[in-house]
């Protein structure tokens, strides 16, 4: 699968669920939202090798 | 996951309230949350004129969104604070969004004025540029207020913005500040417009979704100045609680509301610019030292954009 952070793409081959990838990434689910193939969706969601995923931060300073 | 209400996939999960729920019924929760905040604090009252700070950022773009979508006709104000792409970028989504809600928007162009952006007038009179950038927007969205007639501005600031700034005060005993922190400040008449902020119990996250869902273009990216602000560490910290104990930051912040209704505000006397009538503590306030600084006679003025829209139209929702 895809994974798109901070604007740099990652492949990765294993499927593994949400929370993993996050785990994976070093990311708190407070800090992130995950989308897949342009749908937001919940840590328990299964990822498939032809998914296209976005990791978003949704935290902002200042 | 299923959707608490529906049963269908859920799209978020939201552990604070031990809930999750998919994008439509995510979309009807955040937007009676707003509503009841609005309610419940009596933030906006019948023929209130209100005007929305807008960023660019998912916060303020939602929050002038929903407002509309509730049925309060809100037009927004932008500082563009002249960060290169970032600010020009924000503006275009602001734009985008004015077009969207058929609302205008006034725009204060720093280097317009200044003939310099945020970051060199800071360094030039000493400040941060976060410090040096409240300042001026502080001023700016209240002039537009006084000067246009509306006597409401509606701030994007969410449940991690407030906590944040809680804990700082917190940490720091800032007694001026520490019990200041309300869903709504009062104006005060002619001077100073009443400001509300109708996601103070909306986190970060929630107003992030609701952006995505609702298909709100924002601007993703973070201010450059804003990456060693101290709130984002606040905001880390909380955010590693909450982790371990889902709905800490909401506790947090409504247990304060709780304890300012006994608390009792530290203020100083007030007095008024002599040159605008701004509020402030001494003869003259910060935005007219800064433009006599720069020997700037040029008064704060504002483009707008989507002036010339069809009012009649029906709002879109």
């Amino acid at each position: 699968m895809q994974v798109e952070l901070d604007g740099k793409i990652h492949e990765i081959e294993k499927p593994m669920d949400v929370s993993r990838l996050l785990q994976q990434f070093s990311l708190s689910r407070e800090t992130h939202l995950v989308i897949v193939n342009d749908h937001l969706v919940t840590e328990d969601h299964r990822l498939g090798r032809d998914d296209r995923v976005k990791l978003i931060r949704v935290v902002s300073g200042g | 996951m299923k959707c608490r209400v529906c049963g269908q996939e859920a799209h978020i999960s939201l552990r604070s309230y031990n809930t999750a729920l998919c994008s439509q019924d995510f979309t009807f929760f955040l937007e009676k949350r707003v509503s009841d905040t609005i309610q419940k604090y009596h933030l906006i009252e019948k023929n209130d004129t209100l005007i929305v700070a807008v960023s660019g950022g998912k916060d303020s773009l939602s929050v002038w969104h929903i407002l509309n979508r509730l049925g309060y006709k809100a037009d927004g104000v932008y500082v563009d604070l002249g960060i290169g792409e970032y600010s020009g970028e924000s503006l275009e989504k602001i734009k985008k969004i004015a077009e969207t809600l058929q609302r205008k928007v006034f725009v204060f162009h720093i280097r317009k004025i200044f003939e310099r952006g945020i970051d060199e007038i800071a360094k030039n009179i000493r400040r941060v540029p976060c410090s040096a950038c409240g300042m001026i927007k502080r001023y700016v969205m209240n002039k537009v207020c006084i000067d246009k007639g509306y006597n409401v501005l509606v701030t994007g600031h969410n449940l991690d913005d407030e906590a944040a700034a809680l804990m700082g005060n917190l940490l720091y005993w800032k007694e001026e500040y520490l019990w200041k922190k309300s869903p709504f400040l009062e104006g005060r008449e002619g001077h100073l417009s009443r400001k509300v902020k109708p996601l103070f119990l909306c986190s970060e996250r929630e107003m992030a979704a609701y952006a995505l869902i609702s298909g709100i273009d924002y601007i993703y990216e973070e201010c450059p100045f804003s990456i060693d602000a101290k709130s984002l560490t606040y905001k880390s910290i909380l955010n590693n609680l909450e982790e371990t104990s889902p709905g800490t930051k909401l506790q947090f912040i409504k247990g304060y509301l709780k304890m300012i209704k006994g608390g009792k505000e530290v203020s100083k006397d007030i007095t008024y610019c002599a040159a605008c009538g701004y509020p402030c503590y001494g003869d003259k306030c910060n935005m007219c030292r800064l433009l006599d600084r720069f020997h700037i006679e040029n008064r704060i003025d504002f483009d707008v954009y989507g002036d010339n829209l069809d009012r009649n139209q029906k709002m879109m929702t």
